[in-house]
């Protein structure tokens, strides 16, 4: 026990020093439909430093998903549009880098981990060489070392006879083995920050915990940075250190873990909590947030959640509440507490 | 593989036998006696054609006549043609120029059709794009013998960089005209081919994959796209391969190359039986072995497909 607590407070620490590894300001980005203009990401900000891990939590159509691909550089650019904003790594606006600068640094400094590694690995293209690629184009190594190097890396992510195994093809493992490729994958030139997107959706449950275990230890060893995009609490509860809640392209609730958990201070979170399954409920209707997440294409006037919302009045139908920092009971400022919610205190407080 | 090898060359077996009693009875069974028709408007002196039907088997029923024709094939005996000439002479004398033509038309198609399918694929509604789609287009819908008539008139008539006609059609320069009519039709469905497939793999994950790694542009469309695209299109060209190995009658007819399909289509008119179910069944076996060949490419160019 004595040493997770040491270890929280070192992550804490590390947290407050120094610039952060990635920071996105202010990011919105639009999609040109023939229905309309989708705003799909509306002034997101969020950073991540080294060693931390955020979890960036929303449903589908939440903007979290965009906000990874922006930050990669792999949005679909059209029907996609940055409007506004700056993503900046190590205090450069990526946004504002050639295509050959934002190349070298994918991959090299920032990796991403993707969803379903079956479509997301080449069918035709051996494990061993896509891994190897990576150490080829990028350090220009022989093809004889970028195969050693690619068995090199199996045996970190733990896939067994990682040498016999080297020039089998991607529908040839298991679906865990197979993420465990995109993490070696990820991992190969040691990057800073790894963006991991959904990365355990597609696993069953007792292989979930597995990949999520050796993404923690790995980032852990290597102190990255770890942006982690889901949609599952349960996932996000072990390793992350912050929360950002997306809700319509916006942040509604930014919070350190446990804290998120323990005491949400806006009625999204709240009903997300609310709706996770529990043991000691058994037998009680499961709750669910009404509606519907809003059409990207027509967002309610106000908070965009407000037709959802059990304590929404008319201010909310109104007026877009902006991300407030939070305080206790005694009017202290909570430190990384953030809420876009014009009753957090009500929510908070209760 | 081995036994998918093993049982593919024994399925081909009742093919063979299938085809080709099925085009000797229909070259028999046609109206019209070819041998009384060998003496033209004369009239015939009976013991005269009994002799030579004899001759040639065709005073037998007609599955003696198959037995008989199919023992002297498994000899390569392809039989003597109506003019005496034997049928494997014939045969000798124009395969190697429908090879030759075959081969010039596959190159072509191949080449300029991949290159046109990926110039309009890479770059979807581009002027590019648009442009390679009207004319492939236009080359679909025009019937193969116009475009010959076209580029018969244009080049041969009006620039007069060619002979109408072929002269020589062992000259390899002077097919070169009939080859590209020859390939056109194909070019035209390879650049579509290419273009969709590419269309496709573009928008699939592992694409993404390779960006968010970091690869060349160059890398990421040689390696992986490419790699994935052409998968469905070398399938087309493999079976195209077969095909144009048969000769075409009308490119062949309208250029006078003395090709395998020339040398059958005067067979059927003069109801040559020998040389016409010889020439169809060398066509049938080299078929078969073409598409043999597709299908196991096709395993090697996609490793998902594995035959036990």
């Amino acid at each position: 026990m004595t040493t997770v607590i040491e270890n929280d407070s070192q992550k804490s620490g590390r947290l407050e020093v120094g610039t952060p590894l990635l920071e996105v300001k202010d990011l919105h980005v639009e999609f040109h439909t023939r229905d309309g203009v989708a705003k799909a990401v509306n002034g997101v900000n969020y950073s991540v430093a080294a060693g931390e891990t955020l979890a960036v939590l929303g449903e589908s159509g939440s903007g979290k998903s965009v906000t990874a691909q922006t930050i990669m550089g792999i949005l679909d650019m059209p029907p996609g549009k940055v409007t506004q904003g700056e993503i900046l790594y190590r205090g450069q606006d990526m946004l504002k880098m050639s295509n050959e600068e934002r190349r070298k640094i994918r991959g090299r400094k920032i990796a991403m981990i993707f969803q379903d590694a079956l479509s997301a690995l080449n069918p035709v293209l051996s494990v061993g060489y896509q891994l190897g690629e990576m150490f080829r184009v990028h350090q220009g190594v022989s093809k004889a070392e970028a195969k050693a190097k690619a068995i090199e890396l199996m045996d970190r992510v733990r896939i067994p006879a990682a040498k016999e195994r080297v020039n089998d093809y991607p529908h040839q493992f298991s679906g865990g083995m197979r993420q465990r490729i995109m993490i070696a994958m990820a991992l190969s030139l040691q990057p800073d920050l790894i963006i991991a997107d959904e990365p355990t959706t597609a696993l069953d449950v007792t292989v979930q915990a597995q990949v999520m275990d050796l993404l923690a230890e790995l980032q852990a060893e290597y102190n990255m940075g770890l942006i982690l995009i889901t949609h599952d609490l349960g996932v996000v509860a072990d390793v992350a250190d912050k929360i950002a809640v997306m809700y319509a392209g916006r942040i509604v609730e930014t919070a350190p873990v446990h804290e998120l958990y323990a005491n949400p201070a806006h009625p999204y979170t709240k009903g997300l909590l609310r709706s996770i399954p529990r043991l000691d409920q058994k037998g009680q209707e499961l709750y669910a947030i009404k509606g519907l997440p809003p059409n990207l294409l027509k967002v309610p006037a106000g908070c965009a959640f407000n037709p959802r919302c059990d304590v929404a009045t008319d201010l909310c139908r109104t007026e877009i509440p902006a991300l407030h920092h939070v305080t206790d009971k005694d009017g202290k400022e909570l430190t990384g507490r953030r809420s876009a919610c014009h009753l957090w205190k009500e929510t908070l407080h209760g | 593989m081995g036994s998918y090898v093993l049982r593919r060359v024994l399925q081909m077996i009742p093919v063979f036998f299938g085809t080709t009693l099925l085009i000797f009875v229909m070259v028999y069974t046609l109206p019209g006696d070819p041998v009384t028709a060998l003496f033209g408007e004369k009239a015939a002196d009976p013991a005269v054609v009994a002799s030579i039907k004899h001759k040639y088997f065709l005073d037998q029923p007609l599955w003696k006549q198959y037995l008989h024709y199919m023992g002297n094939l498994f000899q390569g005996d392809f039989g003597t043609s109506f003019t005496g000439r034997p049928v494997s002479d014939i045969m000798a004398g124009a395969f190697p120029v429908t090879i030759r033509l075959a081969l010039l038309a596959f190159v072509f198609e191949m080449i300029l059709g991949l290159a046109l399918g990926m110039l309009s694929g890479l770059r979807r509604g581009s002027v590019q794009d648009t442009l390679v789609l009207v004319l492939t287009l236009m080359v679909i819908s025009i019937p193969v013998f116009v475009l010959a008539y076209i580029a018969q008139t244009v080049f041969a008539t009006n620039l007069g960089w060619v002979t109408p006609t072929v002269q020589d059609s062992y000259d390899l320069s002077q097919l070169v005209l009939p080859a590209v009519v020859l390939g056109s039709l194909s070019l035209a469905y390879v650049a579509r081919l290419t273009r969709t497939s590419i269309g496709e793999n573009l928008r699939a994950d592992y694409m993404r994959t390779a960006v968010a790694k970091g690869l060349p542009r160059r890398t990421i469309v040689l390696r992986h796209l490419l790699r994935n695209s052409l998968i469905p299109v070398i399938t087309f060209l493999g079976t195209d391969l077969g095909a144009l190995m048969g000769g075409a009658i009308v490119t062949e007819g309208i250029f006078n190359v003395q090709g395998i399909g020339n040398v059958l289509y005067r067979a059927i008119n003069t109801k040559e039986g020998p040389t016409v179910v010889g020439i169809v069944t060398v066509l049938v076996i080299i078929y078969l072995v073409a598409s043999l060949l597709v299908d196991l490419l096709y395993a090697v160019l996609d490793p998902r497909i594995r035959y036990a």
